[in-house]
C-alpha cells in the first residue's frame, strides 16, 4: 500500500516536471527550478506566465474531474458515468456555439455561456429526474442525461450549419478541452470556485460507499439517501461546469481514472476520492505536457490526448471486468 | 418494545389496491417473529413500513418509543439492522471492508475506523462462520457466504434487533439450518429478530410468533401451534394442506398433491 502511495506520489512529480519543461520551447527541469525561484533566470517568464499557472489549472482541473466521476459512479452505481453524464455535454456546447452565433466575444463570453449551459442542462436533468415526491431517480437522471445532450447537440448542430462564422472552428476546437488558455486569472477563478462543492464531496465519502450499495441498503445502514444523492449532483455539476469553462470538455480523466485507482486502492471512498484527484491532476498535466509537442508547433487538445491514452487504458480494465 | 406499528397501512402510486391495511405489528426484545403469507402479501412492505423505508397512508411506526420520522437514519441504523432481500453493490469490496460499512452509523464523517471497530467486525464476522473469508472480495462469495457475511455487517452495527427479509431464500439444507441456529442464538442473547420468510416449516420450528398477512392485513397472529393450522393456512394460501406435528407439538405444514385432496 505504501509502495503504491509512493508511486502515486511520483507521478505527481514527474507530470509536474514534464509540464514545466515541455513546450514550444523544451527548458531543461533545473532551468525551470530556477525560474520558479528567480524572476531574472533566463525562463523566467515562461515558466511563470505561462507554464506554472498551466500546471496548476491542469492539475486542480484533472483532480475535479476525476472526483466528479468517482462521485457520481457510486451515484449511478454505474462504473461507465462519466462527469458530463447529466446533460452538461450537451448545454455546454450548446451555450459555446450560441455565443459565438451571437457574435460574442470570445475570451470571455464562450466560457461563461458554456458554464451557463452546462448548469442550465444539469437543472433541466435534475427536474426530470424528480417524482412526484421529492426522490431523485438516478436511473432517470441517467436516461434525462442522454437525452437532454442529445438535444441540446441537435440544436448546436443546426447553429454551426446554418451560420458560417470561422470562429466555430474556434468554437469547436475550444470545445474538445485544451489549457492554452490558462493564466494566473483563470487559474485564480477556478481555485476560488472549486473549495465548496469538492468539500461537500469529500465529506460525503462515507455515504457514497454506502450509497454504492443500493439505496434501500444504504438508508438501512444510516446514509440520508435523497440529501446525499442531491449533494453529489449539485457539487458535481458546479464543478464540472466550472471546468468546462476553464479548460472545454476534456474526457477520460473522469471515467478512468477512477477506474484505476479503484483496482489499485479498492473501492472505500474514503481514499478514492483524494488519491483519484492527485492521479486525475497528475495525468491532465503529462497529458497536457504531450500534447504540446508531439506535433510542435501546433498544441493538440488535450481532449484528445487523454482519450488516445483514456480509451486503451479504459479497454484494459473493461476486458478484465469482463472475465 | 424496540419497533411497534399501529395500523400501518400504505398504498403504492398507481396500484388499484392498498399494499397493507390497517397492520398491527411489533417486535420486543429477546423474541424471533416470522412475517409469512402468499406473494404480494405484504411482507416486504410490512418490513419496510416499520423501518420508514415507504411513506404510509395512515398509521403510526415507532421505534424505542419515538415516531420514526423524528429519528435520524444513522441513529435508527444504531437500533435497527435490517436486509433487504436483493443487494446488489456496484463496487468489489473486501468482506472486511464490506462488514466494516455496518460501523458507520456509529462514526462521525470523519472519525477514523478504530480499532474497537476493527475488533467488532472481527467478532461478527467470527460468529457468522466468516472469519476466513475476510480479504476476499464479496463478487466472488458463494450464496451461503454471501448471506453470512451481510448478516455479519447487520450485527456490526450492535443492533437491538435484526429485520431479514427472506434471508434463506437461496440457501441449502444446511446455510438454511445455520443462518437461522445464528439468529435464535443471537435472540437467546436478547437481539429481536424479524424475518420474512416463505418456509412455514422453518417458522414453526424457529419463531416465538407468527404473524400471517395476505391481502394487506394480518389473518392470523400467535404462537405458530395457534397461526399454522389446516384450516387457515389453506385459506390464506388457497391450497390444501395438512398439519403434522413434529418432535411433540411443532406443527409442520404439509402441502397436499391433488389427488391427496380430491378423495
Amino acid at each position: 500500500m505504501n509502495r503504491r502511495l509512493g508511486l502515486i506520489a511520483a507521478l505527481v512529480l514527474a507530470s509536474a516536471i514534464l509540464g514545466l519543461s515541455l513546450g514550444a520551447v523544451s527548458i531543461a527541469p533545473g532551468e525551470a527550478w530556477r525560474a520558479l525561484w528567480d524572476p531574472a533566470a533566463p525562463y523566467a517568464p515562461i515558466i511563470r506566465e505561462l507554464r506554472l499557472p498551466r500546471v496548476l489549472l491542469g492539475f486542480l482541473l484533472g483532480g475535479t474531474l476525476a472526483v466528479s466521476g468517482a462521485s457520481l459512479q457510486a451515484l449511478l452505481r454505474n462504473p461507465l458515468a462519466d462527469p458530463y453524464l447529466l446533460g452538461l455535454s450537451g448545454g455546454a456546447g450548446l451555450g459555446a456555439v450560441l455565443a459565438i452565433a451571437l457574435g460574442a466575444p470570445f475570451a470571455w463570453a464562450v466560457p461563461a455561456a458554456a458554464f451557463v449551459g452546462a448548469l442550465g442542462a444539469v437543472a433541466l436533468v435534475y427536474t426530470l429526474g424528480r417524482t412526484s415526491s421529492g426522490r431523485l431517480e438516478p436511473r432517470i437522471l441517467l436516461l434525462a442525461g442522454v437525452v437532454t445532450s442529445g438535444f441540446a447537440t441537435a440544436i448546436m448542430t443546426a447553429l454551426m450549419v446554418l451560420s458560417n462564422a470561422a470562429e466555430l472552428r474556434n468554437a469547436f476546437l475550444w470545445l474538445l478541452g485544451g489549457l492554452g488558455r490558462a493564466s494566473w486569472q483563470s487559474l485564480g477563478f477556478f481555485v476560488l470556485w472549486i473549495p465548496i462543492p469538492l468539500a461537500m464531496l469529500f465529506t460525503a465519502a462515507r455515504s457514497l460507499d454506502l450509497l454504492a450499495l443500493g439505496e434501500e441498503t444504504a438508508g438501512y445502514l444510516g446514509a440520508e439517501v435523497e440529501r446525499v444523492k442531491r449533494r453529489v449532483v449539485i457539487s458535481t455539476a458546479l464543478l464540472t461546469a466550472a471546468a468546462v469553462a476553464a479548460a472545454g470538455m476534456i474526457g477520460f480523466v473522469g471515467l478512468v481514472v477512477p477506474h484505476a485507482v479503484r483496482r489499485l486502492f479498492g473501492p472505500l471512498h474514503g481514499r478514492l476520492l483524494p488519491l483519484a484527484f492527485a492521479v486525475g491532476g497528475a495525468l491532465l498535466v503529462g497529458a497536457d505536457a504531450i500534447a504540446r509537442v508531439v506535433v510542435r508547433p501546433i498544441e493538440l487538445p488535450v481532449g484528445v490526448v487523454t482519450a488516445l491514452i483514456g480509451v486503451p487504458v479504459f479497454a484494459v480494465l473493461l476486458r478484465r471486468e469482463i472475465r | 418494545m424496540i419497533l411497534e406499528g399501529r395500523g400501518l397501512t400504505v398504498h403504492y402510486p398507481n396500484a388499484a389496491a392498498a399494499a397493507l391495511a390497517g397492520v398491527d405489528a411489533w417486535l420486543r426484545a429477546g423474541e424471533l417473529v416470522a412475517i409469512a403469507g402468499p406473494n404480494g402479501g405484504g411482507k416486504t412492505t410490512l418490513l419496510r413500513a416499520l423501518l420508514g423505508a415507504v411513506t404510509l397512508t395512515s398509521g403510526v411506526a415507532k421505534v424505542a418509543g419515538r415516531p420514526l420520522g423524528s429519528v435520524p437514519r444513522a441513529e435508527l441504523a444504531r437500533i435497527v439492522a435490517a436486509l433487504p432481500q436483493r443487494e446488489e453493490p456496484a463496487f468489489a469490496l473486501r468482506v472486511a471492508e464490506f462488514v466494516q460499512l455496518g460501523r458507520y452509523a456509529h462514526l462521525g464523517p470523519f472519525t477514523p475506523v478504530g480499532a474497537k471497530d476493527r475488533a467488532l467486525v472481527r467478532d461478527t464476522l467470527e460468529r457468522c462462520d466468516a472469519w476466513e473469508l475476510r480479504d476476499r472480495t464479496i463478487d466472488t462469495l458463494s450464496g451461503g457466504e454471501w448471506q453470512r457475511v451481510r448478516v455479519a455487517r447487520a450485527l456490526a452495527q450492535a443492533p437491538r434487533a435484526l429485520l431479514l427479509d427472506e434471508p434463506t431464500a437461496a440457501l441449502d439444507v444446511r446455510h438454511t439450518m445455520e443462518l437461522l441456529e445464528l439468529v435464535r442464538d443471537l435472540v437467546s442473547g436478547g437481539l429481536g429478530a424479524l424475518v420474512v420468510t416463505h418456509e412455514l416449516n422453518l417458522a414453526a420450528r424457529f419463531a416465538d410468533r407468527v404473524i400471517l398477512l395476505a391481502g394487506g392485513t394480518v389473518q392470523a397472529v400467535g404462537t405458530p401451534s395457534e397461526v399454522l393450522t389446516e384450516s387457515t393456512i389453506s385459506r390464506v394460501f388457497d391450497w390444501p394442506v395438512a398439519v403434522t406435528t413434529w418432535n411433540g407439538g411443532t406443527p409442520q405444514v404439509v402441502p397436499l398433491r391433488r389427488d391427496e385432496h380430491t378423495k
